[in-house]
C-alpha cells in the first residue's frame, strides 16, 4: 500500500472520526468510563489516524530518530517494573545481529487485572502498528504477540487484525513501498503466571518449560532463539503510535516529573464502580478510589488498597494522598505492577489478605529456585497457622525473616516480589497479626477459627429468625427457652448476625 | 583485570564467573546445582555472595573489573543456611539408609551449616520410589530439583528421559506422562547418578542379592572385574582419583566371600578377536554400512530406542563381561568339572546399564557397580587400605594391554587396530594409536590396512552418538567401524563409578586421570595385543577351534 491509499481510506471514513471528535479524547487510549472508543475495525482505526504513525516513522524518520523520540518521551514500561522503554529500544537497536525479534507481552495474570485484555480486544491494530514501529526502530522483521489462551476474544481479534492489516499491506513485506518488512504471529500462553516474566515468556515461546533465567544477559542481548529481542508490555506498546504521531512533547505534557503519560488501572474489590480507568500518572489513590470508583461499597470505611497484584503491597488509608507513580509506590512497599487496584474495607482481615496473595504465589511459582518454591510454601504455612489461632510470636519473627530471605534470594522478579503482600501488611498492620497471635482474635471476623458468634440473651426477643436462617442448624432452644448457638456446629458464616433486627448477636 | 574478593585482590580473565575466580584461588563456595559446562542455572541459590549489598549467585555472575565480592559474612551465611533449611524442610532425611551416604553434597552442607530438621508443621512432598528400571532407582523424596540430572540427560546424553513437571511446590523431576523410568527413553547409562548431589538418583541396589547368594553355601561365587573398576574403587577409601589398584581389590573381593576372582580384561581380549574377525569379514565381503561396537549396553538401548533400523549394524559379539561369563560357564566349568548350576558369576562393573544387560543374556548372574562394591566393603568393615595385594585367580586373568584399555573411550578401537594391523601387515609394530584416545567426544580416524582404507569413528557421550547417527542416516558420513561408549569418556567415567566431589575437580579431569592410569599400566605390559595373550590362544586351541560351533557362545543370536 502507498501512503496515498491510507489517506484515501481515512477520507472515506472521516464521518467516524467526527463522531469520535465529539467525545473527550484527551488520553492515550481514551479508556474512560464515559468515553469508550473501540477500534478493532481496521477502517475505523485508520479513520482515527491509525497507521499514520507507522507511515510517519517509515517515510519521514530514520531509525535513530524513532528511538530518540521514545527516549525523549520518557515512556516507562507499563508491565510493572517501569524500565525506561527508550533505553530498552536503544540497547536492542545497538545489538549487531541479522535477526531480531519484537515480542508483545500480553500475558496478564494478576488477580483483579484486566487492562491488557481490554487493550488487546479493543485496540489490536494499535499493537500491530506499535510493533511495526518498534521493529523498524530496532531492525527486526518479525514480531510475536504472546497472549493468554484464556482470552479467546482477544486472540480472535488479534488474529483478525493481523489478517486485515496484512491484506492492506500494513504489515508484511515492503510496507509503504519501503524496504521494511515486518510479520507478526500469535503465540498462545497456557496460563502460567510466571510466563509474564520476560525471560520465562521467551522460553515459553520457544516451546520450553516457562521458567525465568538469570539476567544478564538481557533479552535485548540474547532473547528469543538467542537473538536480540525487544519485549514490551502491551500497554507500553499501545502508547507508541500516539507518541510518534503527536510527538514526545505532547506525551510529556501528561503525567508527573519522573513518570510521563497515563496509566490504565483496573479497579476492583469493595468499590462502588469497579472497572478500568485511565489516569495521568501522578493522580492520587484517593482520586482513583473516590472520584473514579465512587467510593467504598456500602459507604464503609476504606482500610487499604492493594496495588500491584501478588507482587504488590497493601497501602493503608493514611497514605491515601500518595501520588500513584513508580517511585512513590515503591517507597511504600507496593508497586505499580500492571495496574490492578483492589479496594479493601474494614471487613477485610489483613492477615487473611496476605494469605490469599501468598496462596497465589505458591500456586504460580515455577518451582525453579529454592527460595520461591519452598520458601513461599513455608510462609503460607506459617500464616495459615496464625489464622488458625495457633501462631506464636516466634512464628511472627520467622515470618519476617523468611519473607526477607525470599526477597533477597529469589531468581526472578516474581519470586523477589512474592513476599511483598506479607511484608507490607507486617509493616502497616502488625497489630492485626499480634491480635491473631496474642488475643486469638480476628477483628474483621474473617478467620473462622478465631471468630465466635454469641446470642446476647438480654437483647434477644426470641423472634426465631436466626434459628430459621442458620444453614447448619447450629442454633437451638436451650433448657431455659433461650436461643443459643452450638459452637461445635457453627460454621461462622455470620448470617445470623446479619439477619438479627435487634442487634442481639455479637461477634467476638 | 582485577576483582576484590573478601578484601583481597585477584586477577581474572574475561568470561570468568565469580565462582571460577574463587575456585581458582581456593576460596570456598558451596554449590549444589552448578556443574561446570553443564549446569549453571543458578536455581539452588546456595552459592550466593554479596556484591554491593545485594546477594547474587556466584556460579553464573560474570566477574567484573573492580567488583567487590564478599563470600563470608553473616548475611551470606544466613542466606545459605536458610536455603538449606528450606531444602531440608522438603527432604526425606533418611541418611543412614541412603545409598549416597558419605558422598552426599547436601548432607555435607547440612553438617557444615548446622542444619538439622525443620519445623514439624512444614509439610513434605511424598512420592513413591520409582524402582521400575533395572538400572536406576529414583527417589523424588530426596530430590532438591537442582536440575543437574535433567541437564546431563538432555544436553550431554540427548536422551531426555527426565524433565521437570508440575509447578511451584509440587514441581518434581519425572519422566514423560509420569511413567516409571522403565517406560521412558532412559537407556540406563547412569550419568544422572554421578551428578545427583543427593540420594534422589542412585543405582538399583543389588548388594542384598549378593549377600543372599553368598549365604547359600552350595553356590560357587565367581567375581569378574571390569577394566575401569580398578582405577576408581580406591577413591572410595580416600586414595587419589585414578589410583590403579588391582591387588587390594582382589583381596577385598576374596574377603567378601568370592571363591574366584577373574578379570574381564580377558573377556575383552576375546571381544577384540571376535570383533576384529567380524570387521575383517565385513571388509572381505564388501558389506555396506558401519559395524557398531556392542560392548556398551546403554548404547545398545539407545539404538533400540531411537534408531531401531540400525540395531542390525551392531556387532554380534557379546560384551566382554558376557563373553567371560560364557567362557566360565562353558570352558571353565567343563575343564574344572564343576556343576554349571552351582556357578554364580558376579560382574563388578563401572556401569548401571549392565544391570539391564541381564535381560539380553544369561551368562552373568548379577552385575554390581563399583559404588556397590565399595559400599559392601565398608559394610563388612574391611580395612581396605591395609589389605594385602593379591593376584587374580588363574587361568582366566591373564590379559593384554588391549583388553585393559577397553575401560576408556577409544580403547575398543585401539585394541581392534592393534590386532588387525598386525594380521594384515605382520611387519607393523604400531601399538599406540593416540588419535583415538581421550579428548573430543567424537574422533574420526582413517587407517590404511594394506590395500584397504578403513574409516573409523570413536564416539563417547550419547549426544555425540546422536549427531553421528544423524550424519549416517542422512548419508553425510560413511564409516566402516564405529565405537560408541554411552558415557562421556567411556567406562572410566561410567555411571556406576565412585562419586566424585565436583566442587573440587572437574569431570574432564576425572576422565583424564582415570584413563591415563589405564594407559600407564598398558605401557608397562609386555603383551599388548589380544592375539598374543597366551590364555586366549590356549582357549581357542583347546576349546573353540576343535569345535567351531562353540564360538556361538561368544555371540548374540544373529
Amino acid at each position: 500500500m502507498k501512503f496515498e491509499d491510507l489517506n484515501e481510506i481515512k477520507k472515506k471514513n472521516i464521518s467516524f472520526q467526527k463522531k469520535l471528535k465529539n467525545q473527550k479524547n484527551n488520553f492515550i487510549l481514551s479508556i474512560k468510563d464515559d468515553c469508550k472508543t473501540k477500534l478493532e475495525n481496521i477502517t475505523e482505526y485508520i479513520a482515527c489516524d491509525g497507521y499514520f504513525a507507522l507511515a510517519k516513522a517509515l517515510l519521514t524518520m530514520n531509525r535513530q530518530q524513532v528511538v530518540d523520540e521514545i527516549i525523549k518521551s520518557d515512556l516507562r514500561g507499563r508491565g510493572g517494573a517501569g524500565f525506561p522503554t527508550g533505553k530498552k529500544w536503544e540497547l536492542c537497536k545497538n545489538q549487531e545481529s541479522e535477526k531480531k525479534y519484537v515480542i508483545c507481552n500480553c500475558d496478564e495474570g494478576d488477580p483483579g487485572a484486566f487492562m491488557d485484555r481490554t487493550i488487546a480486544e479493543d485496540y489490536p491494530h494499535a499493537i500491530l502498528e506499535a510493533m511495526a514501529i518498534a521493529g523498524y526502530a530496532i531492525g527486526a522483521d518479525e514480531g510475536i504477540i504472546y497472549v493468554r489462551a484464556e482470552y479467546p476474544r482477544a486472540v480472535e481479534r488479534l488474529n483478525q487484525a493481523i489478517v486485515d492489516a496484512s491484506k492492506l499491506g500494513l504489515i508484511g513485506n515492503n510496507i509503504f513501498e519501503t524496504k521494511f518488512c515486518f510479520n507478526v504471529s500469535l503465540k498462545l500462553g497456557a496460563g502460567a503466571f510466571v510466563c509474564g516474566e520476560e525471560t520465562a515468556l521467551i522460553k515459553s515461546c520457544e516451546g520450553q518449560r516457562g521458567e525465568p533465567k538469570l539476567k544478564p544477559p538481557y533479552p535485548a542481548e540474547r532473547g528469543y532463539k538467542d537473538k536480540p529481542t525487544l519485549i514490551n508490555n502491551i500497554e507500553t506498546l499501545a502508547n507508541i503510535p500516539k507518541i510518534i504521531l503527536n510527538g514526545s512533547d505532547w506525551f510529556c505534557s501528561l503525567g508527573e516529573e519522573n513518570s510521563k503519560g497515563t496509566k490504565v488501572f483496573a479497579l476492583s474489590g469493595k468499590v462502588k464502580n469497579a472497572g478500568l480507568y485511565e489516569l495521568p500518572i501522578g493522580a492520587t489513590i484517593k482520586q482513583l478510589v473516590y472520584e473514579c470508583g465512587g467510593g467504598v461499597l456500602n459507604d464503609k470505611q476504606l482500610k487499604a488498597v492493594q496495588m500491584g497484584g501478588p507482587s504488590g503491597g497493601c497501602i493503608p488509608t493514611k497514605f491515601c494522598d500518595t501520588k500513584i507513580d513508580y517511585e512513590s509506590l515503591k517507597q511504600l512497599g507496593a508497586m505499580m505492577g500492571s495496574g490492578g487496584v483492589i479496594v479493601m474495607d474494614e471487613d477485610t482481615c489483613m492477615v487473611d489478605i496476605s494469605k490469599f496473595f501468598l496462596e497465589f504465589s505458591v500456586d504460580e511459582s515455577c518451582g525453579k529456585c529454592t527460595p520461591c518454591r519452598i520458601g513461599n510454601k513455608r510462609l503460607h504455612e506459617i500464616i495459615q497457622k496464625i489464622c488458625e489461632g495457633l501462631g506464636t510470636l516466634s512464628d511472627l519473627n520467622e515470618l519476617e525473616n523468611l519473607a526477607n530471605y525470599i526477597k533477597d534470594n529469589s531468581l526472578c522478579g516474581l519470586g523477589q516480589a512474592s513476599p511483598n503482600p506479607v511484608l507490607s501488611t507486617l509493616k502497616y498492620f502488625k497489630e492485626e497479626y499480634l491480635e491473631h497471635i496474642l488475643e486469638k482474635r480476628c477483628r474483621a471476623g474473617v478467620c473462622k477459627k478465631l471468630t465466635k458468634y454469641n446470642i446476647m440473651h438480654d437483647k434477644c426477643v426470641a423472634c426465631s429468625l436466626c434459628f430459621k436462617i442458620c444453614p447448619v442448624d447450629a442454633i437451638y432452644l436451650d433448657d431455659d427457652g433461650k436461643y443459643t448457638i452450638d459452637q461445635n456446629k457453627c460454621i461462622r458464616c455470620g448470617k445470623c448476625k446479619a439477619s438479627c433486627r435487634f442487634g442481639a448477636i455479637e461477634r467476638k | 583485570m582485577k576483582i576484590e574478593i573478601d578484601n583481597k585482590t585477584y586477577d581474572f580473565n574475561q568470561n570468568e564467573t565469580i565462582l571460577d575466580v574463587c575456585r581458582k584461588n581456593n576460596i570456598e563456595i558451596p554449590t549444589l546445582c552448578f556443574l561446570k559446562e553443564i549446569c549453571h542455572e543458578a536455581n539452588c541459590r546456595i552459592c550466593m555472595v554479596e556484591v554491593n549489598g545485594r546477594l547474587i549467585p556466584s556460579c553464573s555472575t560474570l566477574a567484573q573489573q573492580d567488583m567487590k565480592v564478599i563470600t563470608k559474612n553473616a548475611k551470606v551465611f544466613n542466606s545459605r543456611k536458610k536455603t538449606l533449611e528450606m531444602l531440608v524442610s522438603n527432604h526425606h532425611k533418611d541418611c543412614v539408609n541412603c545409598q549416597k551416604y558419605g558422598y552426599c553434597t547436601l548432607n555435607k552442607l547440612f553438617m557444615q551449616y548446622n542444619v538439622t530438621e525443620s519445623k514439624e508443621f512444614y509439610k513434605k512432598n511424598s512420592t513413591q520410589i520409582d524402582d521400575s528400571s533395572p538400572c536406576i532407582t529414583r527417589n523424588n523424596n530426596k530430590c532438591i530439583l537442582c536440575n543437574r540430572c535433567q541437564k546431563i540427560c538432555t544436553q550431554t546424553q540427548s536422551v531426555s528421559a527426565l524433565t521437570k513437571q508440575e509447578r511451584g511446590f509440587e514441581t518434581f523431576m519425572g519422566c514423560a506422562y509420569n511413567n516409571g523410568l522403565r517406560d521412558s527413553t532412559c537407556v540406563g547409562c547412569g550419568q544422572c547418578t554421578l551428578v545427583c548431589p543427593t540420594g534422589a538418583l542412585v543405582e538399583k541396589d543389588e548388594t542384598k542379592l549378593l549377600t543372599q547368594m553368598l549365604s547359600e553355601k552350595e553356590n560357587i561365587l565367581i567375581a569378574q572385574v571390569a577394566p575401569s573398576v580398578r582405577v576408581s574403587l580406591a577413591e572410595a577409601f580416600g586414595e587419589n582419583i585414578g589410583t590403579f589398584d588391582e591387588g587390594r581389590m582382589v583381596s577385598a573381593l576374596k574377603k567378601l566371600g568370592f571363591k574366584y576372582v577373574f578379570d574381564i580384561n580377558l573377556g575383552a581380549d576375546f571381544t577384540v578377536v571376535e570383533e576384529s574377525n567380524e570387521l575383517l569379514e565385513n571388509i572381505k565381503n564388501n558389506k555396506k554400512g558401519p559395524l557398531f561396537s556392542s560392548c556398551c549396553p546403554a548404547w545398545f538401548k539407545f539404538l533400540q530406542n531411537f534408531y531401531p533400523d540400525y540395531v542390525n549394524n551392531l556387532s554380534s559379539c557379546k560384551s566382554p563381561t558376557e563373553m567371560l561369563g560364557a567362557i566360565i560357564k562353558n570352558y571353565y566349568a567343563q575343564s574344572q568339572n564343576i556343576d554349571v548350576n552351582k556357578i554364580k558369576v558376579v560382574g563388578i562393573m563401572p556401569c548401571t546399564a549392565k544391570k539391564g544387560e541381564k535381560e539380553r543374556g544369561e551368562d552373568v548372574d548379577l552385575s554390581l557397580t563399583t559404588r556397590e562394591l565399595a559400599r559392601l566393603i565398608k559394610q563388612k568393615n574391611i580395612d581396605y587400605l591395609n589389605l594385602p595385594h593379591e593376584k587374580f585367580d588363574s587361568p582366566l586373568s591373564t590379559y593384554s594391554g588391549a583388553g585393559l584399555i577397553f575401560g576408556t573411550t577409544g580403547g575398543v578401537t585401539e585394541a581392534v587396530l592393534r590386532r588387525t594391523i598386525k594380521l594384515l601387515n605382520p611387519q607393523s609394530n604400531q601399538i599406540e594409536f593416540l588419535d583415538v584416545r581421550q579428548g573430543k567426544g567424537r574422533k574420526e580416524v582413517d587407517v590404511c590396512l594394506g590395500e584397504t582404507k578403513l574409516k573409523l569413528c570413536v564416539v563417547s557421550g550419547l549426544k555425540n552418538a546422536r549427531e553421528l547417527m544423524e550424519d549416517i542416516k542422512s548419508g553425510k558420513k560413511e564409516y566402516d567401524f564405529v565405537e560408541v561408549m554411552a558415557c562421556p569418556g567411556g567406562c572410566v567415567n561410567g555411571g556406576g563409578q565412585i562419586n566424585v566431589d565436583y566442587d573440587k575437580i572437574d569431570i574432564e579431569e576425572v576422565k583424564f586421570k582415570r584413563a591415563n592410569s589405564l594407559y600407564e599400566q598398558d605401557k608397562k605390559l609386555k603383551v599388548r595385543n589380544s592375539s598374543d595373550n597366551e590364555i586366549v590362544q590356549q582357549i581357542y586351541r583347546d576349546f573353540f577351534i576343535p569345535s567351531p560351533n562353540k564360538c556361538d557362545i561368544l555371540h548374540y543370536h544373529k
